[in-house]
């Protein structure tokens, strides 16, 4: 068992590495799941009034795609729970692989896991190390959370179920990305097909939810994630479903370890290919740079956005005439549209597109700090290349990637619905509503510019500002937030487009916002020392 | 002779630690440069201002006539650099790497490109992420040659070469000594210093302890004399100048300041030599005496 010599050493290293980014995000989740809890329990007092708000849920394939089904309409935990059990899933499934990419092939890529090799390290240890580390954050993470429902008065039988279902969807995708970090030689490969994997769980799980009764309802027990929501939290309580949580990362993680034991240390199991030994004519900017550094990233948040936009499109088609109820409209207005329930719906898919195009932008403008951190910079500024020249490559590549991506899903998601009702006119409208978004989206990569000029070493506060923009989104209207604290996210001044009147004010002043942050993030990068 | 760099009475401090404090440096054009210096020195902090990669927060710099910090594009486009330790890109092939680093630069010499990969034996097509150290090292020694330039900056550019690419990295610098250009070269391998450099630096704790042509250099530090002598020598270790006396019989070894030199080989032919060898200092013994109280100084703490 020599292989696995060190691993203790590992786990401590990593513990040690991990100590605020690790609780900081345990503490994240179990806050959402329990303030979520406890503002349902105020607003849903009576069973009758929890049946008729599931079934105009229910009724609702939009809201069915996006965030599964009530199985249980008496229950009050399901609905409170609603929005957090396959999305809550999925965001704990990215904490799982995260960490163990981070502690696998991201330190592997950049030596320091050789440094380590060399001493009393056996083969698997890293591996072993990371896994055991996702593994201790899903099991505290589902505990803790199981623990705050309970604190906010749902039943604990469910909560645990709850908080073991989350953890389940964490440990599944842990073994995702142990798998991935073996595929692929550099960290952003193995996230990036991490991300897919998880992506194309999500979009199966929405197809076999929203499927009807006689529709492929089974697709659903394709996905992790549709796993975690099968298990029924306060609906049924299946614990057996985890049998298959389990099962999967059981397989997943033989299968890792089957590829450690292949490969050499650095190399992926994709050999690289040769490049070109010079480069192209037109490879001579820091634009023509940032394209090529960001353009693979881009094409696969491309795919995956016309995808989603002609699946929302879709969808969109069958809100109208599903919504007849009195409530279920009651339900809409209350989810974010104003009126005309196909407008309202499209306004809010498009608004959870515009947070999740907004995950891009920040990817894009950190990577300014990850060219310096890994001093790739140095060389390029040492040209006759200026500060802000460089800069201004990334930053454009997360403004106009945003854009090009809201415009993709814009185009998709119009094609889609318009086709199905047989007017393209709606394409420019939807379009139209899914531009409106950029300047929103904008604000987000100013934040991670101005923090990358001013305060670089805080760069992870371009993250935290759009998990607390989700935050706001998503549960700010739940838990009644005072207008001014919902006006902190640029995505509250968007106006929900299409079906409510178009105001220009706002969007100005957002991309006057933008423009304003990014110029003081540039004007101090010209300012500081690099490195 | 103009000034290619000048630098004078440059502090610049992290936090608590002063990385330098009041470095003095200046080249010349068209000389070779040594910038010596123990780990943590300065050496790579004094660079990275002349790159206007960092601001100095006291003291003069003057870079080819312009101001490293303001005139940051117009004298970029002068010179070239290479780091001590280089990072590509990993899915950016090395001969990518060269020709857009040369562009940004304002060009390069396609027939010294390829004339460069062929003696550094570097495969231009692989990825950033599959060269190792020594290749990646290559890979920004290609790019800075190539490009037809006045000042070469290089950071330790032979960490990571076999001894072979050593030799062909000291004949390119010998081939732009000869073309004029001036290079200014920070580097621990002191053979290397020594055969190039002209003039050497040395710097400290982030001064600058020691600067002049080796030859200056050795005139202030001390030449090493072993010696067979007729009868035992008397009165020795009283001249001054004199250290690390050792007699045996008719034998002697000792150290001796090198402005010293005459009044000690006076005193020995008074004894009648047999035999004598006497040993210019080597740059490697005028580092270590440099640093000498430095490392008993660590001994003590260990001690």
């Amino acid at each position: 068992m020599g292989t696995f010599v060190g691993t203790g050493s590992l786990v401590r290293l990593a513990l040690r590495r991990d100590r605020i980014m690790l609780p900081v995000w345990i503490v994240l989740f179990v806050l959402t799941a329990s303030s979520s809890a406890s503002a349902t329990v105020g607003l849903y007092p009576t069973i009758s009034s929890r049946v008729e708000a599931a079934g105009t849920f229910n009724s609702t394939p939009a809201l069915v795609a996006l965030y599964g089904r009530i199985y249980d309409p008496t229950s009050l935990g399901a609905l409170a729970m609603l929005k957090l059990s396959a999305l809550g899933a999925a965001l704990v499934a990215v904490l799982g692989y995260i960490v163990v990419v981070r502690h696998t092939r991201a330190e592997e890529e950049s030596g320091r896991l050789e440094l380590l090799g060399a001493t009393v390290v056996g083969r698997r240890a890293p591996l072993t190390a990371a896994l055991i580390v996702a593994a201790g954050t899903n099991l505290v993470l589902g505990l803790l959370t199981a623990l705050g429902q309970i604190g906010a008065g749902l039943p604990a039988t469910g909560a645990v179920a709850f908080g073991l279902a989350w953890a389940g969807a964490g440990l599944a995708f842990a073994a995702v990305g142990a798998v991935a970090a073996q595929l692929t030689s550099s960290a952003r490969a193995a996230n990036a097909l991490s991300s897919a994997v998880l992506g194309l769980a999500y979009l199966l799980r929405a197809v076999g939810d929203s499927a009807g009764p006689n529709g492929p309802t089974w697709v659903s027990w394709l996905s992790p994630i549709g796993w975690a929501q099968q298990l029924r939290p306060f609906a049924g309580d299946r614990f057996w479903v985890l049998l298959l949580l389990a099962g999967f990362a059981v397989l997943a993680i033989g299968g890792a370890y089957a590829l450690v034991a292949r490969r050499d240390i650095d190399a992926g199991l994709l050999p690289d290919r040769p490049g070109p030994a010079s480069a192209s004519a037109l490879l001579r900017s820091p634009f023509a740079l940032a394209w090529r550094l960001h353009r693979t990233a881009l094409f696969g948040w491309l795919a995956g956005f016309v995808v989603l936009g002609a699946v929302l499109g879709s969808i969109a088609t069958n809100v109208g005439s599903m919504l007849s109820s009195p409530q279920a409209r009651e339900m809409i207005v209350r989810l974010g549209g104003e009126k005309g329930l196909t407008d309202s719906f499209l306004a809010a898919e498009l608004g959870i597109t515009g947070l999740i195009a907004s995950v891009y932008a920040v990817q894009a403008a950190m990577r300014l700090r990850a060219e310096e951190t890994a001093q790739r910079v140095e060389p390029l500024l040492a040209t006759a290349t200026g500060r802000i020249r460089w800069a201004a490559g990334h930053i454009v590549m997360s403004l106009l990637g945003t854009g090009v991506l809201v415009a993709a899903t814009g185009v998709a998601a119009g094609l889609s619905y318009g086709a199905a009702v047989d007017d393209l006119g709606q394409v420019g409208r939807v379009l139209g509503a899914a531009l409106a978004y950029l300047p929103a989206i904008w604000v987000v990569t100013a934040v991670v510019v101005a923090a990358f000029g001013l305060a670089p070493r805080a760069i992870m506060a371009g993250w935290a500002a759009l998990v607390a923009f989700l935050v706001l989104e998503l549960l700010g209207p739940l838990l009644k937030l005072d207008q001014w604290v919902m006006d902190v996210s640029p995505f509250t001044h968007v106006p929900k487009l299409p079906g409510t009147a178009f105001s220009a004010t706002p969007l100005v002043w957002l991309a006057v916002v933008a423009a304003v942050f990014t110029s003081a993030g540039l004007a101090a990068f010209r300012r500081r020392d690099i490195g | 002779m103009t000034t290619a760099i000048s630098v004078s009475g440059l502090h610049k401090s992290f936090g608590r630690t002063h990385a330098l404090d009041g470095l003095d440096l200046t080249v010349s054009t068209g000389e070779v440069h040594g910038f010596l210096g123990p780990n943590g020195a300065g050496k790579s902090t004094t660079i990275r201002v002349l790159l206007g990669l960092l601001r100095a927060d006291a003291g003069e710099a003057t870079l080819l006539d312009g101001d490293p910090w303001r005139d940051v594009a117009a004298l970029h486009s002068r010179l070239a650099y290479v780091p001590g330790d280089v990072t590509l890109w990993p899915n950016l092939s090395g001969g990518e790497v060269i020709d857009l680093l040369g562009r940004l630069r304002g060009g390069l010499d396609p027939k010294r490109r390829a004339a460069l990969l062929e003696r550094f034996d570097l495969d231009p097509t692989k990825k950033g992420r599959a060269y190792s150290k020594g290749n990646r090292q290559k890979v920004a020694l290609v790019a800075a040659l190539a490009s037809d330039v006045e000042l070469l900056i290089l950071d330790e550019p032979t960490s990571g070469l076999d001894p072979l690419m050593e030799a062909v990295f000291r004949e390119c610098i010998e081939e732009e000594k000869r073309a004029g250009r001036t290079v200014l070269l920070s580097s621990h391998i002191l053979a290397e210093v020594e055969t190039l450099c002209d003039r050497v630096t040395i710097i400290r704790k982030g001064r600058a302890v020691e600067t002049g042509t080796l030859a200056e250099l050795r005139h202030l530090t001390r030449t090493s004399i072993s010696a067979e002598l007729a009868t035992p020598p008397s009165g020795l270790a009283d001249l001054p100048g004199v250290h690390d006396l050792d007699v045996r019989g008719t034998r002697v070894r000792c150290e001796v300041d090198t402005d010293k030199l005459d009044a000690v080989l006076r005193h020995l032919t008074e004894a009648g030599v047999r035999s004598l060898t006497s040993q210019p200092p080597t740059l490697e013994e005028l580092f270590l005496r440099h640093y000498e109280d430095e490392l008993t100084g660590k001994h003590a703490v260990v001690a």
